[in-house]
Order: structure tokens, then C-alpha cells, then sequence
């Protein structure tokens, strides 16, 4: 990996107010067997954010989703490259983001599995849709790569 | 359809990606047309995408050949993937494996 490709991994947040409240950074390699290793550390930032166990539940699979997909479509399955996760505390809720340094997607061609027709496959964006309440491919900070942004917000107290 | 005739296989651990091909090769194995297959998943402590797609494909392959899968004793969790997923409704979901052999 050269060293701009590294620098790209993991950008600079851009909102002073958010980095303050950034809970924890990890790289790994996109490989399916990383993923175990993430799982235990986005329930517990979701449980640090305020969000109770389904709701914790619910966020890891929606990010376990998304770096399936960097691994599986954005990789290709080129297990040498890697993956950030940084996940932050906001006052309402959490935001993760996913970088890579895969070619460059246009959002526009993501699309959930139609549910109406049972089959194999294509869940995860639905998964991802289903559980967050804002889905953002944010511009890459140097072009390289991709920077999904996944936010879920607390419920409102009833 | 007698108990006897119910054949159970059980998933265990994280039925994910990293295990999605061995999930799916063990589940059609054990679709072998003349049982109907019960799939215990009380052990089982993470489900993903992969792992109810390969439980899609195998649901479908009983289905093609006259037999049915049964899930049994999911987790809150596992069961909440599956109500993500929109397919609680598709299996024949049962709480435990008495209820599911005697169904």
C-alpha cells in the first residue's frame, strides 16, 4: 500500500464537534473472518451511544452488511485491502463510517433486493436500509476510495 | 407426517459470511427428498445475510422436491433478522423441538 493509499484509509473527521466524540477507530483487512472481530466492538459503542440491546443488535448487522458488501463488491474479494471503521457519539444517536479504497461507486446504482420475490442473496442493503436512519456516501476527502456514512438515531423517549 | 420422518440438523456459532459456503453445502446435503428437514439453530449466536440466504436457497430446494424445512429455537436476535429480512412468515418458525416434531 503506498502512502497516500494509507493516509486515505482513515481521512481527518471533518466536524470538530463529532471528533470529539469519537469512540474508537479499527483497520482490518477485508476478509470475512475480520468481521467477527469488529461485532463485539460496535455493540459496544452502540451500547456507550444510549441504544438498548436489539437496537445494538440491529446496528451491528447493518455495519456487519456494509463491509460485506466493501469486501464482496467493492474488493472483489481482494482480501489484502483494508477497511476503517470509526464509529462516533453524537447527542442523539451514533454515526459509523466505512472507508475503503475500492474503486469509486455511484450510490445511485445501490439498490435493496426487491422482498416481494424470495431468493438468495441481496439482503444486506436492505438490512443496511432497514436498521439506519441516514445512509451517506460522502465525497472521499483525496478521491480515493469510498466514505459511507451510517447514522441511527435514539428513540424518542415515549 | 410422523416424527420419524423429520430429519434435524443444528447450526451452531456465527452462521456468517466466513461460513456461508460450508452452511449452505452442509443445509443441501441434508435435503435428501424424502424427510422433511428441521433446522435447530439454538446454538446458533449470529446470523447475517449469507447465513439466511443460504437457508432461502435450502427452503426452496425441500419446496422443489415435495419436502419442508422447519427453523427451530431461534434466539430474539436470530428471530429479529429474520423479521428484518421479511421472511418470519416464509419459514415455519417453531420454539422448540418438541412443537416442531409434533407439528
Amino acid at each position: 500500500m503506498s502512502g497516500s493509499a494509507e493516509r486515505a484509509v482513515m481521512p481527518p473527521p471533518t466536524d470538530p464537534a463529532i471528533d470529539t466524540d469519537l469512540l474508537l477507530e479499527l483497520r482490518f483487512f477485508a476478509k470475512a473472518d475480520r468481521l467477527k472481530l469488529i461485532r463485539p466492538a460496535i455493540l459496544a459503542a452502540a451500547r456507550m451511544s444510549g441504544f438498548d440491546e436489539q437496537l445494538g443488535h440491529d446496528i451491528v448487522l447493518a455495519v456487519d452488511e456494509a463491509c460485506q458488501n466493501i469486501i464482496i463488491h467493492g474488493y472483489q474479494g481482494r482480501s489484502d485491502q483494508r477497511i476503517a471503521l470509526a464509529a462516533f457519539r453524537l447527542s442523539d444517536g451514533m454515526e459509523l463510517q466505512l472507508r475503503d479504497t475500492a474503486p469509486t461507486i455511484d450510490p445511485a446504482t445501490i439498490r435493496p433486493r426487491d422482498l416481494d420475490h424470495i431468493r438468495p442473496g441481496g439482503l444486506g442493503t436492505h438490512f443496511i436500509q432497514e436498521v439506519m436512519d441516514d445512509i451517506a456516501f460522502q465525497p472521499a476527502p483525496d478521491g480515493v476510495g469510498n466514505l459511507l456514512s451510517l447514522t441511527k438515531r435514539l428513540p424518542r423517549p415515549t | 407426517m410422523s416424527a420419524a420422518q423429520k430429519h434435524v440438523i443444528a447450526l451452531s456459532g456465527d452462521v456468517d459470511l466466513e461460513h456461508a459456503a460450508k452452511t449452505r453445502q452442509m443445509l443441501l446435503d441434508a435435503i435428501d427428498g424424502t424427510t422433511d428437514l428441521l433446522v435447530d439453530l439454538s446454538a446458533v449466536t449470529y446470523i447475517d445475510s449469507s447465513g439466511i440466504a443460504s437457508l432461502v436457497e435450502a427452503l426452496q430446494a425441500a419446496k422443489n422436491i415435495g419436502t419442508t424445512l422447519g427453523l427451530v429455537a431461534l434466539s430474539t436476535q436470530a428471530l429479529r433478522v429474520f423479521e428484518l429480512a421479511r421472511l418470519d412468515k416464509v419459514f415455519s418458525i417453531f420454539p422448540d423441538m418438541p412443537t416442531a416434531m409434533s407439528d
